[in-house]
């Protein structure tokens, strides 16, 4: 009751669908000249002779919501942990608001203000909300656990989704909803002020209700301004949520641009063959120049 | 994990359009939060703790019931066991249960174990004894406690560095210590025929001699006016920055439950004991055990190291990403596991007079592990308090107690104290069971 995160007031998800609404700064219009949030340029990766990412070319702009589709082993994961700092490639570089870095540990990462939500969302089902959101950052007072001043820290972020709602953030992790635990290790994130969110299948082990606290989630972040990347298998949601689309097919990006130069049957033929049948259609080349393109072509 | 996984509250998405109807909804969730955040009257908070009871989330209860059951079945067969002296003395006699189950708390919260804290205890006893023919008390109980948060260090390094499995390494201290043990009361000096005196009369006094009646007045108001202070401070600090505090009326039945346990352990303390001359006062040990608990229940409520406990016991990997120092919070959680254990061997060393080599170290760690999870401390980590062990602990002692007093053997002890060990597991589990079920 006094303590429940009502979700009250606006619903997110229709409000920021149109990109240039939820621009949060230069680097967030699709169009723009500017640098994008995070550039990766040539990337690539092995494990032993096993090439897992070859040449890959990709913008993730703020304030919008990339797609990342591919089959089984068409090296989603690899690229994901490349870019959290858990794997560094063997080629190319990584250029976050136009400066090449060098993301040795998944905490420089972090610091940056790459945050990875994965699969298993990394939280104790024994803590509460807020001892989870603080996990690693409690604020002290007076040499204690300052556990007012994080309440309200993380009521406040909670609100501020004003996707789910809890009876209250004193609640045990374990005892909450699928779509809640998502909505909790999210909160997390974007209280550790993450300019970039990836999330591994988030939708993967939810019912229809729950999926769709996660997607208005997603929107709700990229509204805020955050760039969020998406691994997704479903592209039901990948086309309820995304601004943008990168199709991976064996380590190669087979096509990238906005998901407007998509249709459902070229994405399904981009992941399972790598190109498209249609002439002068497909992907664009994952270049940053090429996504002005009228077309998008595959590569 | 021990918790639940999943339940069907997914009743709590909003949609603007319905948030009438979800707000029904919303009273009708399951209520897993502690009341103390989600009542607003006592009528409610009460309301609240009955479901969570329901619900399988019956915290200290079980043992508080169990423990009633154990007094009135002794009582009901011996007159002597509610008589003061007899109080007293079980006092004395559980004082080291108890903070060897508070030891034992430290490392199950993290869903490890050790074995080894009832000959560490000895060992760090043995070292206060042989130390005090030398040195004033208070060196020789620093360095007691000193040897035995030495070993939990060791003990602690070789389980997370070398990453070796608890159990293993404190199966061999607790093989190991036994014969140290017998090695270092014999290369004393002091030690005839396998014993030590304990020679200083302070040391000694830890269970003989009493807090005077007077004092014990003093200690317990001067206790519950600083627990109900906190409280109270708590909760306005809460309601200031605009979050839920317990109402008013269950702070104060807290207060004054807390107030009237300390009067009715004063009132005991006070009764004159003494057969042939006057004794009087609440023995030195049980002030010893009451700050050992709140120095510890400071530590992990308080502190982030205590919040790290918890969360590795949760989900270690997670802590590691979130980037809690597994190593050292694993580390630290041994050493004071074995810190207090020499606590602990000292109560015991001073009850007894002497530190002896024949001390049951292996039958003491074992009602150590059963007095945290008699109290509610899981097994696999993540959940307990130092309360319990001080609950489990009484219930431990007052079983031994109790069966001395009707004159079984020690086989009967053990018997007994293993089936109520297996009934309290038993009850934690199938509520436990039936919390996932709803």
């Amino acid at each position: 009751m006094s303590t429940s995160n009502t979700a009250g007031g606006a619903r997110p998800a229709d409000a920021g669908r149109a990109p240039s609404a939820r621009s949060a700064g230069a680097s967030g219009s699709r169009e723009s000249a500017d640098a994008p949030l995070l550039r990766l340029r040539g990337v690539g990766k092995n494990f032993g002779p096993v090439q897992a990412l070859t040449n890959i070319d990709l913008d993730i702009p703020a304030g919008q919501v990339t797609a990342l589709v591919g089959d089984n082993g068409a090296g989603k994961s690899t690229l994901i942990k490349t870019i959290s700092g858990i794997w560094q490639p063997d080629r190319g570089e990584l250029q976050w608001m136009g400066r090449p870095v060098h993301l040795d540990t998944p905490r420089a990462a972090t610091e940056l203000g790459i945050a990875t939500v994965y699969q298993d969302l990394a939280l104790c089902d024994n803590l509460d909300i807020v001892q989870n959101m603080f996990l690693g950052r409690e604020l002290m007072s007076n040499w204690q656990l300052d556990e007012v001043n994080m309440e309200l820290g993380a009521k406040s972020t909670l609100a501020d989704l004003s996707v789910v709602s809890v009876r209250s953030i004193r609640q045990p992790v374990g005892s909450l909803s699928g779509g809640q635990r998502q909505a909790v290790a999210v909160a997390r994130a974007v209280m550790q002020n993450a300019k970039l969110v990836i999330m591994d299948e988030p939708t993967a082990a939810l019912g229809v209700t729950q999926t769709r606290v996660v997607l208005d989630l997603i929107t709700q972040l990229a509204s805020r301004g955050i760039a969020v990347l998406v691994i997704s298998h479903n592209l039901n949601d990948v086309n309820a949520v995304a601004d943008r689309l990168a199709i991976l097919h064996l380590g190669r990006l087979a096509a990238t641009g906005p998901l407007s130069e998509f249709d459902n049957q070229l994405i399904v033929e981009l992941m399972t063959t790598g190109r498209s049948s249609r002439n002068g259609a497909g992907g664009a080349p994952a270049s940053g120049q090429a996504a002005s393109a009228p077309a998008p072509s595959t590569r | 994990m021990s918790f639940t996984q999943g339940e069907p509250v997914d009743t709590e998405l909003l949609d603007p359009t319905q948030e009438t109807a979800a707000d029904e909804e919303l009273t009708e969730a399951v209520e897993t939060a502690a009341p103390d955040v989600l009542a607003g009257s006592l009528g409610e908070y009460v309301r609240i703790w009955g479901k969570r009871i329901r619900s399988g989330e019956s915290g200290s209860l079980p043992v508080v019931v169990g423990l009633i059951a154990i007094i009135v079945y002794f009582q009901a067969r011996s007159s002597l066991f509610l008589s003061a002296g007899n109080l007293v003395n079980l006092a004395i006699q559980g004082a080291p249960i108890v903070v060897l189950g508070m030891a034992e708390v430290f490392v199950l919260l993290l869903g490890e174990i050790d074995l080894s804290i009832g000959y560490t205890s000895a060992i760090a006893a043995t070292a206060t004894a042989w130390a005090a023919f030398s040195m004033p008390w208070w060196a020789a109980i620093i360095l007691g406690l000193a040897v035995s948060a030495f070993i939990g260090a060791v003990l602690g390094t070789l389980v997370t560095r070398l990453r070796l499995p608890s159990f293993v390494v404190t199966l061999a201290g607790l093989l190991g210590f036994e014969g140290l043990l017998i090695e270092l009361v014999a290369w004393s000096g002091h030690g005839s025929g396998g014993t030590i005196p304990i020679s200083n009369s302070v040391i000694d006094g830890i269970t003989s001699a009493n807090v005077s009646p007077t004092l014990g007045w003093i200690l317990m108001i001067a206790i519950v006016a600083v627990a109900g202070s906190i409280m109270t401070l708590r909760d306005r600090r809460r309601r200031a920055g605009g979050l839920a505090a317990p109402p008013l009326s269950v702070t104060a039945i807290k207060i004054a439950a807390m107030a009237a346990a300390g009067v009715v352990v004063v009132v005991i303390g006070n009764q004159n004991r003494g057969l042939l001359k006057p004794v009087r006062g609440v023995p030195w040990c049980v002030v010893i055990v009451l700050g050992v608990l709140a120095l510890w229940t400071i530590v992990l409520a308080r502190t982030r190291f205590g919040r790290y406990m918890y969360a590795i016991g949760g989900n270690a990997e997670a802590s590691r990403r979130a980037g809690v120092n597994l190593t050292f919070v694993r580390t630290l959680a041994f050493v004071l596991a074995g810190l207090t254990s020499g606590i602990a061997g000292i109560i015991y060393a001073s009850r007894l007079g002497s530190v002896s080599t024949d001390v049951p170290g292996g039958e003491l760690v074992l009602w150590a592990v059963a007095a945290a999870v008699i109290g509610g401390t899981h097994l696999f980590g993540g959940v307990g308090k130092m309360l319990h062990a001080v609950l489990g602990g009484v219930v431990v002692a007052a079983i031994y107690n109790g069966l001395a007093l009707l004159g079984t053997g020690a086989a009967t002890t053990d018997i007994v104290t293993a089936l109520v060990l297996l009934g309290a597991v038993t009850v934690d589990t199938l509520a436990r069971r039936g919390r996932r079920g709803t």
